[in-house]
């Protein structure tokens, strides 16, 4: 049960049911999302603070609007205007958000592990929202509900995660996700952007687009974390655009249809050619609200609140 | 002064002696070791049911003084080895300013001696500054008390500078203590690259980064006929390279830690900052590696690499903390653990490695209980069971992963030329004065 765990700091500690209770209880969320009047009170009187050390317009937002839409205070702490700028640590920031009294914090943080660090120096419930190359939970879950929508269960797909999956926190989240409730996956990217050892994560390993693609009931298209990296990976865009890059000409090739799912930001012409976006920009904007839905389901369920219409 | 140490297991591995004996000292130092031994005057010991050992010898330690004393000084540090059971130490160099002329050389050796807790030996720098480019004024500083020369923390980035230090210490005798790591693969990198780094999104640190740069220094020592001994071995395969340069006759020697024949990088999972060292926790396979090299004379050498960082250092995200844990409290229990319990090293062996086996590789006296040393001794309880409490770290520091550790074996008495630096509350019953039969609360004089 959610509710047992004080904090979301990964998908990699959840029991398949505690995902699974996750994503059932964002189903009548995205039903609020069609309403009128997109707001209910479960968070009524808690503070939630977006602590966000990292630039992102789109998870702050889809965050923001679910903390709004349960009815919470919403703080958001911006990095760029508080005094981390100025050099104070991690622990010394969590204890003044601490001494405000919020009930949970969002956190975004370039570091991996840096949402377990506050988890240890706050009473506040701590929800990850992408910790350096570690976990988006968040991210993983709202992928795994627009999966249902489309294919109806998560057991027994066969999914294939493309790109550049060493350095990303979203490549991470699914595969722990997807695992845990009985897909199949196969990570497919460069040699130099897959990580070491992933087979040791219950996942299949390779770089040969077209091959892993082959009997795949979805794709899930990541873009290149350039920057996260601090050396060239590859050769050229151009390069990796031709290898990598879904584009129509290689769905076309396929026997069965094909669900794909985009993270976001898109890079039209590098990861995803023009024309797929288009033709799946219904899936892929789909993602976005579910998105709004699922994160209302972790603040909800995270909160302790009790059940309402 | 005289003191008898009466019925322990007396191991001295430099005289081959295992058994029961009782140990006299006079004046500081060793008179003799014999079965039924007496003698008039003296303080008396009870050893019974304890290893009465020669001090232990770690020959990688950082007391940061000068410099960082904010996170240890070489008074802290040596309250730290005398609690360990240790009696002489190697002080790593790479201080501010860096110990890279005999005046900082002389300081440290100087600071020991004032602080008289342990023997204070000073490493000093390879290049100056530890930039890397230019030999220090090896013979002067050799003069001074250096007993090494490393650049430990910086590794010497130039083959040919290498091979020229490697070459040099043919006319020092003193070895270039190494810390072999090629940057080029490990930088950015902050724990083994393997699994878990992947597991974690944490860029990894790959064997291999070790691997080339030990093969390098290997083959530099054999070209130049140079004294080389390896720091921290973590990986199997830098196992692999050291134990053939030995068959070919390479003088090289190696040290290996506690933390790396204990922990995997499975400990890496909770993100503790305090599992985080260079070369990092790798994986099971060079655990057990580390643990053969140990136990077949691989690797000569137990060293702690003992490498104090203020709470608040430690106190942030995973990869801004800086490498490096405590050592000198936890060595002797961890080895009997680990490689005596174990069944990897008999108990002579694995008191080898921590005396003579270090005590050789810097050319110091220390190390042995033969008649006519001095009376460096740790007294230990292999069987006593503690936990490894913040209250028990006498270090600034407290930057280790094994708090809270439950922990099997524990040095009781420390005797640094015959005077007691570390005495346990245990040993206050063994111990009895001249003159006084009953067995009192008298303490050893420090």
């Amino acid at each position: 049960m959610m509710a047992d765990h004080k904090s979301l700091l990964g998908i990699s500690e959840l029991e398949p049911e505690e995902i699974l209770e996750i994503l059932d209880t964002a189903e009548p969320f995205k039903e609020v999302q069609a309403r009128s009047i997109k707001k209910v009170p479960a968070l009524r009187g808690q503070t939630v603070v977006n602590l966000f050390f990292e630039n992102s317009t789109r998870t702050r937002s889809s965050f923001e609007i679910a903390e709004k839409r349960l009815s919470a205070d919403v703080l958001n702490f911006s990095v760029s205007t508080s005094s981390v700028a100025k050099g104070e640590s991690l622990r010394d920031t969590a204890q003044n958000i601490e001494a405000m009294n919020a009930d949970m914090i969002v956190m975004r943080h370039g570091s991996a592990g840096s949402c377990h660090f506050l988890d240890r120096h706050v009473r506040a419930r701590v929800i990850n929202a992408g910790d350096g190359q570690h976990e988006h939970p968040t991210q993983a879950l709202l992928d795994a509900s627009t999966l249902r929508e489309k294919l109806g269960k998560i057991e027994g797909l066969k999914v294939v995660i493309l790109g550049d999956i060493d350095h990303s926190r979203v490549a991470r989240s699914n595969m722990f996700l997807l695992t845990k409730l009985g897909a199949q996956v196969t990570v497919c990217g460069p040699p130099t952007m897959l990580p070491a050892e992933l087979e040791k994560l219950g996942v299949r390993a390779s770089t040969d687009v077209r091959k892993s693609l082959r009997d795949a009931d979805a794709v899930n298209v990541l873009r290149i974390q350039f920057e996260r990296q601090h050396e060239p990976l590859i050769p050229s865009i151009r390069e990796y655009a031709r290898y990598f890059g879904i584009t129509q000409d290689k769905l076309d090739e396929l026997p069965n249809g094909m669900v794909v799912l985009h993270p976001g930001p898109m890079n039209r012409g590098t990861e995803i050619g023009h024309d797929v976006a288009e033709k799946h920009a219904g899936t892929i904007l789909r993602q976005v609200s579910n998105g709004v839905a699922v994160r209302m389901a972790v603040l909800y369920l995270m909160s302790g609140a009790e059940v309402q219409n | 002064m005289k003191i008898l140490i009466q019925g322990g297991r007396v191991i001295d591995p430099a005289t081959e002696h295992d058994g029961i004996a009782n140990v006299l000292i006079e004046d500081g130092t060793i008179v003799a070791v014999e079965p039924g031994l007496t003698a008039e005057d003296a303080h008396v010991v009870d050893a019974t049911g304890l290893v009465v050992a020669p001090g232990l010898v770690d020959m990688h330690v950082h007391f940061r003084e000068p410099g960082f004393e904010y996170k240890e000084d070489i008074g802290s540090g040596a309250r730290a080895a005398a609690r360990g059971g240790f009696t002489a130490v190697a002080c790593m160099p790479n201080t501010n300013p860096v110990l890279d002329n005999e005046g900082l050389v002389s300081l440290v050796v100087r600071r020991g001696k004032e602080v008289a807790l342990c023997r204070v030996h000073p490493i000093a720098a390879i290049t100056k500054s530890q930039s890397g480019n230019e030999l220090t004024e090896m013979m002067i500083l050799k003069e001074a008390g250096a007993v090494g020369f490393s650049d430990d923390g910086v590794p010497v980035e130039s083959a040919r500078v290498m091979r020229r230090a490697l070459e040099y210490s043919r006319l020092t005798g003193l070895s270039i203590i190494s810390h072999s790591e090629e940057r080029t693969l490990s930088a950015g990198g902050h724990m083994h690259e393997g699994a878990v780094s992947t597991r974690l999104g944490i860029p990894g640190i790959p064997s291999a980064s070790e691997d080339v740069a030990v093969a390098r220094d290997v083959r530099l020592a054999e070209i130049t006929g140079g004294r080389l001994h390896i720091c921290h071995v973590s990986s199997a395969r830098s196992v692999d390279v050291i134990r053939e340069g030995k068959q070919r006759g390479v003088s090289v020697t190696a040290e290996a830690t506690p933390h790396h024949f204990t922990l995997t990088h499975e400990a890496v999972m909770s993100f503790d900052s305090n599992t985080k060292m260079n070369p990092p926790l790798r994986a099971e396979e060079d655990r057990r590696a580390v643990i053969a090299g140990l136990a077949d004379g691989t690797l000569d050498a137990i060293a702690t690499d003992h490498a104090p960082h203020a709470d608040r250092e430690k106190l942030v995200e995973f990869d801004h903390a800086p490498f490096g844990i405590l050592g000198l409290q936890t060595a002797l229990p961890l080895s009997l653990e680990m490689l005596v319990e174990g069944g990897h090293l008999d108990l002579p062996s694995m008191i080898e490695r921590l005396t003579l086996g270090p005590a050789r590789i810097l050319g110091i006296e220390s190390g042995t209980l033969r008649p006519g040393a001095a009376a460096d001794v740790v007294l230990f309880d292999p069987d006593a069971e503690w936990t490894l409490d913040p209250s028990e770290i006498v270090s600034k520091s407290h930057n280790t992963p094994f708090l809270g550790r439950r922990l099997k074996g524990r040095a009781l008495l420390t005797l640094l030329e015959g005077k007691a630096t570390w005495e346990d509350d245990a040993m206050r019953s063994r111990i009895t004065i001249p003159g006084n039969r009953n067995p009192g609360r008298t303490a050893l004089p420090a």
